[in-house]
C-alpha cells in the first residue's frame, strides 16, 4: 500500500493520468472541473509534457485527436456544456478509432444551466453523444480514490480498443477533498500501435481517416467492425459493485455521487429491518444489464429504486435490464441538487410499505 | 538520357478525382516536389480538411490524417507539439479555413504553431457544389448567393493574408496563385519556404493559394485562369504580407 494523501478530486484524476503515462492536455476552462487545466499546466511541464489552453472546447478535441493520432496518451476534461461542444470530435475519434480520455465532471443543464453537481449527461454520454452509430466506454467514479484508480484504467481501455472513453463524475467528485493512496501504473500489455503517424519512415504511409466512401459498402462494413468492439467491450469490460445484495427485497441502482447518499439510506433501512440491496454500476456503458436480470429472476427481489441526479435517464436502462419482471421506482433531484437522505429514505419507506 | 521531368515521388501515380482545370492537382504537384526536393517524405504528415482535398492522402505518399470541418489547424497543433521532428502541414479550402475553422485558424497562427498552412483560395465550396465561401468575390454568383454576393447583406470576402498578417507570431504569409506558369513557379517558391521555415523551427507559415474551380464557376478552364488575374488578383493581391526571415536578416 502507498501513502495516503489527501486530494481534490479533480486534482487526483490528473496526478493518476500522469502516473497513466498521460503527456498531452488541451482543455478550456469551465466550472467545475476548473482545477483540472490548473493542475495540468503546472504539473505537465515538470514532466516534459504539453500542456495547452486551446481557444474553444471544439479546438481541445481535435488538439486531443492531433497528439492521438501521433500515438500519444492524451486526454481533455470539461463539464457539460462543454463537452457538448466536443462530441463532434468524440464521433470523429471513434470513427477513427482513436483512443482518448475525456473526463466530464458535469453540472446541471440544460444550456449553460447552472455550476451544480449533476448526472444528466448519462443518456449523452451512453449513447455515444456524438452523430454516428458508435458508443464510447463510460467510468462513474463515486469517490476520489475510485476516480484516480478509474484514469488508470480509461488509458488502458482507450488504447486495448482504440476508442475514446468518457470518465463521468460529477461537480460532487470533482470538488470534494478525500484521502486515496495514488494508484500504481499499469502492468496490462497493451496492442501494438501499428497505425501511429510518425512519418512514413521506412514503411509504407499511413492515413488515419473517418471518412469511408468507397468501395461501395465501405462504411457499413466499418460500422460492423466498430460493432464488434463494442460487443467485445459489452462482454469484458462491465464493471459494477453490490452491496447487501444477497437477501435484498429492494435493489436500489444508483452511480456516482447518487450511489454514496443511496448507500447511506440502504444502511439505516437495513438497521430498520427492511432489507434493501444496492448496486453500483461503475461503468455506465458497457452496463450491468445481466446483472440486473439475475436479480429480476429472483422471487425474494420485490422491486427496484432507481436513485439519479436527473429526472430519469439510467432508469431506462434498469427498465430494459428488468424487462417488466419486477416494479421499477425512481427518486432523482435534478438541476444541480444532490439526492436527500431523508427524501430518499421515505421514497425506501413508501416502496416497502 | 537525361530525365528532364519526373513525377515526384511523394505524388502517387493514381488518378486523381478533382475536376479538369481544378487547381489542386498543381498545388498537390507542388507541395510533392517541395518535400521531395527538402528529403522529408519519412518524416511528413499531412493534415487534410473536409472539402474537395479531402482525399489528399490518396495522392501524397506520406502519412495522412483527417480532421473535422474547419479543425484541421487544432488537430496540426495537437500533431506537432506530439511529434516535433515532424514537418505537419494542414491543407485547407477556403470554407474550411476561412468560415467553420476561423478561429482555429486566427489562434494557431497567434500561438505561433511550428507548422505549415496551405490555404486554397477558390472562392467557393467545391464539394457541397458551388455555395457562397467566405472569399467569394462582391458580385460573384454562388448557389446561396444566385444574385450575387451582396456585400451590404453579408459583407465583404474576406481577406485571410492581411487578416493574419496584424498578429505578431506568423513566421511567413504570402499570397500566390496557380492561374499561369509563372505564377505556378511563384507558388512552388512559397510552399517550399513555407516547409522549409518549419524544418528550421522558424515557425507558423501560410501560404494562400488563388485557384481555379473551373465547375463551380461555370467557366471554361481558360477562362477561369482569367477570371483569377481579372478578379481575384485585384481584391486579393499578390505578394509577401509578412517575412521575419527577412526581418531579422534586415536588422
Amino acid at each position: 500500500m502507498g501513502e495516503k494523501v489527501l486530494m481534490r478530486g479533480n486534482e487526483a484524476l490528473c496526478e493518476s493520468a500522469i502516473i497513466a503515462g498521460c503527456r498531452f492536455y488541451f482543455g478550456y476552462p469551465i466550472t467545475p472541473q476548473n482545477e483540472v487545466p490548473a493542475y495540468m499546466a503546472r504539473r505537465l511541464p515538470e514532466v516534459n509534457g504539453c500542456f495547452l489552453q486551446a481557444e474553444s472546447e471544439l479546438s481541445a478535441i481535435n488538439m486531443v485527436w492531433g497528439a492521438s493520432v501521433a500515438g500519444k496518451r492524451v486526454m481533455t476534461s470539461s463539464s457539460s456544456p462543454g463537452i457538448s461542444l466536443m462530441q463532434e470530435g468524440i464521433s470523429y475519434l471513434a470513427g477513427a478509432e482513436l483512443p482518448a480520455v475525456i473526463v466530464n465532471i458535469m453540472r446541471g443543464g440544460p444550456g449553460l444551466g447552472s455550476i451544480g453537481p449533476s448526472q444528466s449527461d448519462y443518456f449523452q454520454a451512453t449513447r455515444g453523444g456524438g452523430h454516428g452509430d458508435y458508443r464510447t466506454i463510460v467510468l462513474a467514479p463515486q469517490s476520489v480514490q475510485e476516480i484516480a484508480d478509474i484514469m488508470i484504467d480509461a488509458f488502458d481501455l482507450a488504447d486495448i480498443y482504440r476508442n475514446p472513453v468518457v470518465v463521468l463524475g460529477d461537480g460532487v467528485i470533482g470538488q470534494m477533498t478525500e484521502p486515496l493512496v495514488l494508484p500504481k501504473p499499469s502492468t496490462r500489455t497493451l496492442p501494438r500501435n501499428d497505425w501511429v503517424l510518425d512519418g512514413a519512415s521506412g514503411r509504407d504511409a499511413r492515413v488515419v481517416m473517418s471518412l469511408r466512401l468507397s468501395p461501395p459498402g465501405a462504411l457499413e462494413t466499418h460500422n460492423l467492425h466498430l460493432k464488434e468492439k463494442f460487443c467485445e467491450m459489452e462482454r469484458n469490460e462491465v464493471r459494477y459493485e453490490e452491496y447487501e445484495l444477497s437477501d435484498a427485497q429492494l435493489v436500489i441502482v444508483a452511480f456516482g455521487t447518487a450511489a454514496r447518499v443511496a448507500r447511506t439510506c440502504m444502511q439505516k433501512a437495513r438497521g430498520l429491518g427492511m432489507k434493501v440491496g444496492l448496486l453500483r454500476p461503475v461503468t455506465l456503458w458497457p452496463f450491468c444489464a445481466d446483472a440486473l436480470g439475475a436479480l429480476a429472476e429472483q422471487r425474494r427481489v420485490k422491486a427496484f429504486l432507481t436513485v439519479e441526479m436527473n429526472l430519469g435517464q439510467m432508469l431506462e436502462d434498469v427498465r430494459l435490464a428488468v424487462l417488466g419482471r419486477k416494479d421499477i421506482f425512481f427518486y432523482g433531484r435534478t438541476g444541480g441538487s444532490v439526492p436527500d437522505e431523508d427524501e430518499l429514505f421515505g421514497k425506501i419507506t413508501e416502496v416497502f410499505s | 538520357m537525361k530525365a528532364v521531368y519526373e513525377r515526384p515521388r511523394t505524388l502517387r501515380d493514381t488518378p486523381m478525382h478533382y475536376c479538369p482545370g481544378c487547381g489542386h492537382s498543381i498545388i498537390h504537384k507542388l507541395l510533392s516536389q517541395s518535400i521531395d526536393e527538402l528529403g522529408i517524405r519519412e518524416r511528413t504528415i499531412v493534415v487534410a480538411p473536409v472539402g474537395c482535398s479531402v482525399l489528399i492522402y490518396n495522392y501524397l505518399d506520406c502519412d495522412g490524417s483527417e480532421a473535422a470541418h474547419g479543425r484541421a489547424q487544432a488537430v496540426a497543433t495537437g500533431l506537432k507539439r506530439a511529434r516535433p521532428e515532424c514537418v505537419v502541414v494542414s491543407y485547407q479550402g477556403d470554407g474550411d479555413l476561412a468560415a467553420i475553422g476561423t478561429a482555429e485558424t486566427i489562434h494557431a497562427a497567434n500561438r505561433g504553431e511550428k507548422f505549415s498552412v496551405i490555404f486554397v483560395n477558390n472562392a467557393i465550396y467545391g464539394m457541397t457544389g458551388g455555395q457562397m465561401a467566405p472569399t467569394t468575390l462582391a458580385g460573384q454568383p454562388t448557389k446561396t448567393t444566385p444574385f450575387g454576393r451582396d456585400p451590404k447583406e453579408i459583407g465583404p470576402p474576406l481577406r485571410m493574408c492581411e487578416l493574419l498578417s496584424g498578429l505578431e507570431a506568423p513566421a511567413y504569409i504570402e499570397r500566390v496563385s496557380v492561374h499561369d506558369v509563372k505564377n505556378v513557379l511563384r507558388t512552388k517558391k512559397a510552399i517550399k519556404k513555407a516547409l522549409k521555415n518549419q524544418i528550421e523551427g522558424a515557425g507558423y507559415s501560410f501560404v494562400e493559394v488563388l485557384s481555379m474551380c473551373p465547375t463551380n464557376w461555370g467557366m471554361t478552364t481558360r477562362q477561369a485562369s482569367s477570371w483569377i488575374e481579372e478578379n481575384m488578383i485585384p481584391y486579393y493581391p499578390l505578394g509577401v504580407y509578412k517575412d521575419r526571415g527577412k526581418e531579422r536578416n534586415a536588422k
